[in-house]
């Protein structure tokens, strides 16, 4: 027997609950706003935070592309993907420019952000000072007094630590010289892309409960010292192995036979793209 | 000198009371309480009109039987907790004319980190275990509003250098610390930016002999260096004694003795003062 379910998943009252947190979310950019996070058919931690801001947004003439850590095809996007398109019979895209919703864990596009599409990111840890103060009573109170020397001190440890500042992702960032965000695991690489952003993105954290977004051309800077500026991993002299591009975030990958390492584009979708441009001629 | 020069912290009538009082104990009838608690509705009046001024340079020595309402009193002063009633003025603060209880707690939480230093007597309360000794040093520079680490490290260490800790340890979180090392960390983090005012709660408690009278000639050594103001809890007299130009006496939440150390520790008045002196080994 097939279950019919409502249009995307949700019943209505729900849906309008978590566009309703959304809409707070977007008129405070970088606020967390709490919301009450629905049980889903798939683990809290995989996506569900992202999941139900989706199903909630999605309609009719949507286009759907779901990335998990720059790859269409992982475990994590088929299903998410899935889901959604058997409950909404929405279009699924792999082209990030024509998509007009993206979910993505752990990576911005490498195609620049248009004006209209919505990114929405799966987020595992929304409260960027949690590892500094453990109570979210006291967080809160941080937050409300605009209190965010722990999220220097963080890096500052690092600094004294390692020498550099080593946030290998989820660097975080300060939205409209207010709130400072956790911006989701995504590489220090994709951090400037949130700044003045065409594409809504809106961040979603099911486990823990939270929403909050950066609204289109919002001031997103990331943390950082006087004399340690902030900067993003480097790739120089380094080209994908496939595409042959530069100046993308790339994977680096040990050759099975030879054991050299080699570097590969970690957007599945914009490497294919160009190695189709390539063979197009 | 001028003649009226402006006290550096002036308290007027502060009260702190647990519980709402009732007929028998509310208003000014609190004074005519025998003990610190109303026998009928068992409101406890931790302070009880507590009244004095300390002036710049001075230290002054708050002494008193353990419940006689030390710590509470410098906890209202450090805003760590909310006064029941009461005034008090910081002359570095809007000139000395605002009533520093009244502010809002983002402003209570900026004369905390530009103005204040406080040691207490659990460096659990002040200093984050899991953090470097630096960084624990770093965090009150960078709430105020230091962002330059070359600026923060040097200072860091030239304090840390003060209160003898050892170059090779300074990375070393408190935690791995003695109960000795720990205390003389919080100071160099309460000093970290020369704050006009210094608290400090019952510090050398817990401490041996030795390490006390070394952390004691260290407050004595930064106070006459920085000209600070200090007002020191304790109820060692020999402290009070060693440091203290002048001294207020409490009991059950009441100033029952102030004067010139040497008058009190002499001359006692008052019966429990005269009790508490005789006691001295």
């Amino acid at each position: 027997m097939r279950i019919e379910y409502n249009f995307a998943f949700f019943d209505e009252g729900s849906k309008r609950e978590i566009r309703r947190a959304t809409l707070k979310a977007i008129a405070i950019p970088g606020y967390q706003v709490p919301f009450a996070s629905r049980e889903m058919p798939i683990a809290r931690g995989w996506g569900t935070g992202g999941l139900q801001l989706t199903l909630s947004l999605v309609g009719k003439p949507d286009i759907l592309k779901v990335i998990d850590q720059g790859s269409d095809e992982s475990v994590n996007a088929v299903n998410i993907k899935k889901l959604i398109a058997i409950t909404t019979g929405v279009t699924v895209s792999d082209e990030t420019a024509e998509a007009t919703i993206i979910q993505s864990r752990h990576r911005i596009p490498e195609v620049p952000l248009q004006e209209g599409q919505i990114l929405v990111l799966q987020v595992p840890l929304p409260e960027p000072l949690r590892y500094y103060e453990p109570s979210e009573y006291e967080t809160k109170k941080l937050h409300a007094e605009q209190e965010y020397s722990g999220a220097w001190l963080m890096l500052f440890e690092q600094i004294m630590n390692y020498g550099t500042m080593s946030t290998g992702a989820d660097h975080p960032v300060m939205v409209h010289g207010r709130y400072v965000m956790a911006p989701s695991p995504i590489p220090r690489f994709d951090n400037p892309k949130l700044n003045y952003s065409q594409a809504l993105i809106l961040l979603g954290a099911g486990r823990e409960k939270k929403v909050y977004a950066v609204p289109p051309f919002t001031r997103v800077a990331s943390l950082d010292f006087e004399d340690y500026p902030f900067g993003v991993e480097s790739f120089q002299d380094k080209c994908c192995r496939l595409c042959g591009a530069q100046g993308v975030f790339m994977d680096e990958i040990l050759d099975d036979v030879t054991g050299e390492p080699f570097y590969q584009c970690n957007d599945s979708s914009y490497c294919l793209q160009n190695l189709n441009g390539k063979s197009r001629g | 000198m001028e003649e009226f020069e402006q006290p550096v912290l002036s308290v007027n009538k502060l009260n702190k009371l647990y519980g709402n009082g009732c007929v028998n104990c509310r208003g000014s009838k609190r004074n005519r309480l025998l003990k610190n608690y109303c026998p009928i509705c068992g409101t406890v009046y931790a302070c009880r009109d507590i009244t004095f001024e300390v002036h710049a340079g001075e230290i002054l020595g708050v002494v008193g039987e353990s419940g006689s309402g030390k710590s509470t009193m410098m906890e209202c002063l450090y805003f760590d907790q909310e006064v029941s009633s009461g005034e008090a003025y910081i002359c570095s603060y809007k000139g000395g004319k605002t009533n520093v209880f009244a502010e809002s707690s983002q402003q209570k939480r900026y004369i905390r980190n530009h103005m204040m230093g406080k040691v207490y007597q659990n460096p659990l309360l002040s200093l984050k275990m899991n953090f470097s000794s630096l960084g624990n040093i770093a965090e009150k520079l960078i709430s105020a509003g230091n962002r330059n680490v070359g600026m923060m490290e040097a200072r860091g260490e030239e304090l840390l250098e003060h209160v003898n800790i050892p170059v090779y340890r300074m990375k070393e979180a408190p935690k791995n610390f003695s109960g000795g090392m720990q205390q003389r960390v919080q100071i160099a983090k309460a000093l970290s930016n020369n704050p006009p005012l210094l608290l400090l709660d019952e510090v050398t408690t817990g401490l041996d002999l030795s390490v006390q009278a070394s952390v004691l000639d260290l407050i004595k050594t930064i106070q006459r260096e920085l000209k600070i103001t200090v007002v020191i809890v304790s109820h060692d007299l020999g402290v009070i004694r060693m440091l203290a130009d002048r001294t207020i006496v409490m009991l059950d939440g009441k100033i029952i003795e102030h004067g010139l150390t040497d008058q009190i520790l002499e001359d006692p008045q008052h019966s429990y003062t005269q009790k508490l002196v005789q006691s001295l080994l």
